[in-house]
């Protein structure tokens, strides 16, 4: 299914064809192995509207048991809208309808009687610009715990604390100062610290979009380094626009066009040997 | 006259900018002129009028200090032998008689001589003064026109004259609160030469008494000022236990709950009630609310009076509630949407993310509402002096009736009094330490507020 279409190499023409001929809103059929057996989350004709104005379309999409699955594509695609379908995020937007089928464990979540408290306690959410609690670091992590009822002693509470903590690689640099501001924190502590407080609930899936977009490379390769650790025991979705970065923490990679999804399939695969064009065009940098 | 003449200086200027701006255009023919041809006509104008009007207000100050002085060295020795009440009262005379104010008694025999004087020389005065003033103008109408060449800096020069004006203008704001701080200071230092501070600040009998005449023995009434400042305080307490759950509680609707719809609607009516004038809340509060409050407290059992500390905070409290819920609306909308987002995304209901992140967050500016709301409370007259009476009363139960310092203020400056007496000055020294006090509470709010800010941007 390799598109065997001839054309010289960077012609634009041929890219615009491409969008206005072969993809039109809406009509793109995806390419690839979108569904799993065993999904931890699948998800079936989702579509999301902001207003009149659609942003998703027909969304299939399963995410598999300890993989990172990386969401691509250029900006305005619609892989922020698809993560935030996963915790039902886009509840809090005024006017923002989602519908269709999202599973997680074979529990549906998308619709008005599903527990969005519950879902969310298993559905942790690392955000583009970390955004610690304006509490102490301790308090930043005993957050989640603590509104859920996690605990029933202090000691297992310091005890939560420091394993999120220990699991974010952070423990060695606060241990001593739990009690001070998280804010006041590097922006790369303040990203791990966020990573901590999700993992603090003990969460089935993590979803972060864009989780270095605002932190130095150093930084960077941290979180990276942790997200591997992190795939051993969750599930993890990653929207991210660094190329480099889906292909060094991601197993399967999903490329978002224009509110379709373009094309899914193994990260070597995405990244070697795409099928469609426009994922090739994106990946090798054409536009985007 | 002078009225004429300042119309006539700004007749001229305006003249002067038609011209200024003419002459630009005429010798911009075929090359750049350094400003536009407006700015010239600008210059030109400036130059006109305000070396005019400066020297007219001037002459205008200072023309009847020196006709006088003129008049006075013509007199002879028999008025220079007056004692200075007494010259005060001849120059007076003199004066009537020149303007010409009819039923003027005078028995001083060179009166009607120095009034003949007196007409000619400020006669003579206006003459030379719109002449001056003719000259002056004509003069800067000119040389700033003949100054108009292709490089002549006319903006750097408006620039200037601007930069002047907004000086002036601010240094008038300034200045106004200065004299008054200063004028509340001079006189609460008279009204402390009679009163002891220690006494009128720790003083717990408020009992001003009226002197009728300057000679009463017994005018020195009691100045304790605390049954004044707890009453204040305690009415402020009222309100602000109203208006605090109420205006925070509306404001965590309007900013987290309410549908825009029903936003727009609702908060302006809200913020309406911040323009209803006291006076009205005043009358609202002596007939609806106080009889209302007492009529409960019978149904309880409990002893009210007819004016209490309790009816006019309620009403103070409501008068406050737009301030509170408005702007703690703005510090609530203004943490930032992403600490709302990590809290739902923790499962956090919402009353839990308000409960738990929000309001941490937003404290330091609800804090500084607070603050802002309290010196407001404390600062209100009409509401007081309507409903919450005029006894001086030492007391914590909100059921009697107890004053307010500005209520006290009111008091001490109606009616015939002398202006020496203490009770007269003890307005001054109430307002001084409500300035005080007022002061203090808006300093450490806008450090509140300011602090939170930096928080965020």
């Amino acid at each position: 299914m390799i598109d065997s279409t001839p054309r010289a190499p960077g012609s634009k023409g041929v890219l615009a064809d491409t969008l206005e001929q072969d993809a039109p809103l809406g009509s793109v059929q995806t390419v690839g192995e979108a569904l799993l057996e065993n999904p931890s989350v699948s998800c079936r004709d989702v579509a999301v509207h902001y207003g009149d104005k659609q942003a998703l379309f027909d969304i299939n999409l399963d995410m598999g048991t300890n993989e990172v699955l990386a969401l691509i594509g250029p900006s305005g695609c619609g892989k922020t809208t698809f993560l935030r379908c996963i915790n039902r995020m886009n509840d809090t937007i005024q006017g923002c309808r989602v519908s269709g089928t999202i599973k997680i464990d074979d529990e549906e979540i998308n619709h008005a009687d599903a527990d969005v408290v519950s879902l969310r306690s298993r559905v942790g959410m690392v955000f583009q610009k970390p955004n610690p609690f304006p509490k102490s670091i301790y308090d930043n992590i005993a957050y989640g715990p603590r509104i859920h009822a996690l605990t029933a002693s202090n000691e297992e509470l310091d005890q939560i604390v420091e394993d999120s903590l220990k699991r974010a690689g952070l423990w060695k640099e606060v241990a001593d100062r739990l009690q001070a501001p998280g804010t006041g924190l590097s922006g790369g502590q303040q990203q791990r610290l966020c990573i901590a407080r999700a993992i603090a609930v003990n969460p089935d899936v993590i979803l972060m979009d864009e989780p270095c977009s605002a932190l130095d490379p150093i930084a960077t390769a941290r979180i990276e380094e942790l997200i591997d650790e992190l795939r051993e025991n969750f599930t993890i979705a990653i929207v991210t626009h660094s190329m480099q970065q889906a292909a060094r923490v991601s197993q399967r990679t999903a490329y978002f066009h224009m509110g379709s999804l373009v094309e899914v399939g193994s990260t070597d695969q995405i990244f070697t040997n795409p099928r469609q064009r426009l994922t090739e065009d994106y990946i090798t940098g054409r536009f985007g | 006259m002078t009225a004429y003449l300042i119309a006539a200086i700004f007749l001229l200027a305006l003249n002067g900018f038609y011209a200024g701006r003419n002459r630009a255009r005429s010798i911009r023919v075929g090359s750049r002129l350094n400003s536009l041809p407006q700015y010239h006509g600008i210059h030109v104008a400036l130059w006109c009028g305000l070396p005019a009007l400066i020297l007219l207000v001037l002459w205008v100050s200072f023309e009847p200090v020196v006709v006088e002085a003129l008049v006075q060295a013509s007199l002879s020795a028999e008025f220079r032998a007056l004692s200075e009440d007494q010259a005060v009262l001849a120059m007076m005379e003199i004066r009537n008689l020149a303007q010409g104010i009819s039923g003027v008694q005078t028995n001083l025999p060179y009166a009607e001589d120095a009034a003949t004087m007196l007409t000619r020389l400020s006669r003579i005065a206006d003459y030379a003064l719109v002449a001056s003033v003719a000259v002056v103008a004509i003069l800067g109408l000119g040389l700033a026109r003949s100054h108009i060449t292709l490089e002549f800096q006319a903006r750097q020069s408006v620039e200037r004259v601007f930069n002047v004006f907004i000086f002036l203008s601010s240094a008038v704001a300034v200045m106004t609160t200065v004299a008054i701080v200063l004028s509340l200071l001079f006189e609460s230092f008279q009204f402390f030469k009679q009163v002891p501070l220690h006494e009128f600040l720790f003083g717990l009998k408020w009992n001003p008494q009226i002197a009728i005449r300057a000679d009463q023995g017994a005018s020195t009434g009691a100045f304790g000022a605390v049954p004044v400042f707890s009453g204040t305080l305690l009415i402020a307490l009222v309100a602000m236990l109203v208006a605090g759950p109420i205006g925070l509680a509306s404001a965590v609707y309007f900013s987290e709950y309410a549908r825009p719809r029903v936003r727009d609607v609702a908060k302006p009516i809200l913020e309406l009630l911040a323009g209803i004038p006291t006076v009205v809340y005043g009358f609202f509060a002596a007939l609806t609310v106080a009889p209302l409050v007492r009529e409960l407290g019978l149904e309880l059992g409990l002893e009210v009076e007819a004016r209490s500390a309790l009816a006019a905070g309620v009403v103070m409290g409501i008068m406050i509630i737009p301030f509170i819920s408005s702007l703690a609306d703005d510090v609530i909308t203004a943490v930032p949407q992403s600490l709302r987002e990590g809290s739902y995304a923790m499962g956090a209901t919402q009353s839990e993310t308000i409960k738990y992140v929000i309001f941490p967050a937003a404290l330091p500016g609800i804090v500084g509402a607070f603050l802002l709301a309290i010196s407001r409370a404390i600062g209100e007259t009409m509401i007081v002096a309507m409903a919450a009476g005029l006894n001086a009363n030492l007391t914590a139960n909100p059921l009697e009736n107890v004053t307010t310092v500005t209520v006290q203020i009111v008091v001490a400056l109606i009616g015939d009094q002398e202006f020496d007496d203490p009770k007269t000055l003890s307005a001054f020294a109430l307002g001084l330490v409500l300035f005080a006090m007022t002061l203090i509470l808006n300093v450490v709010a806008l450090m509140i507020v300011k602090r939170y800010r930096e928080q965020y941007e």
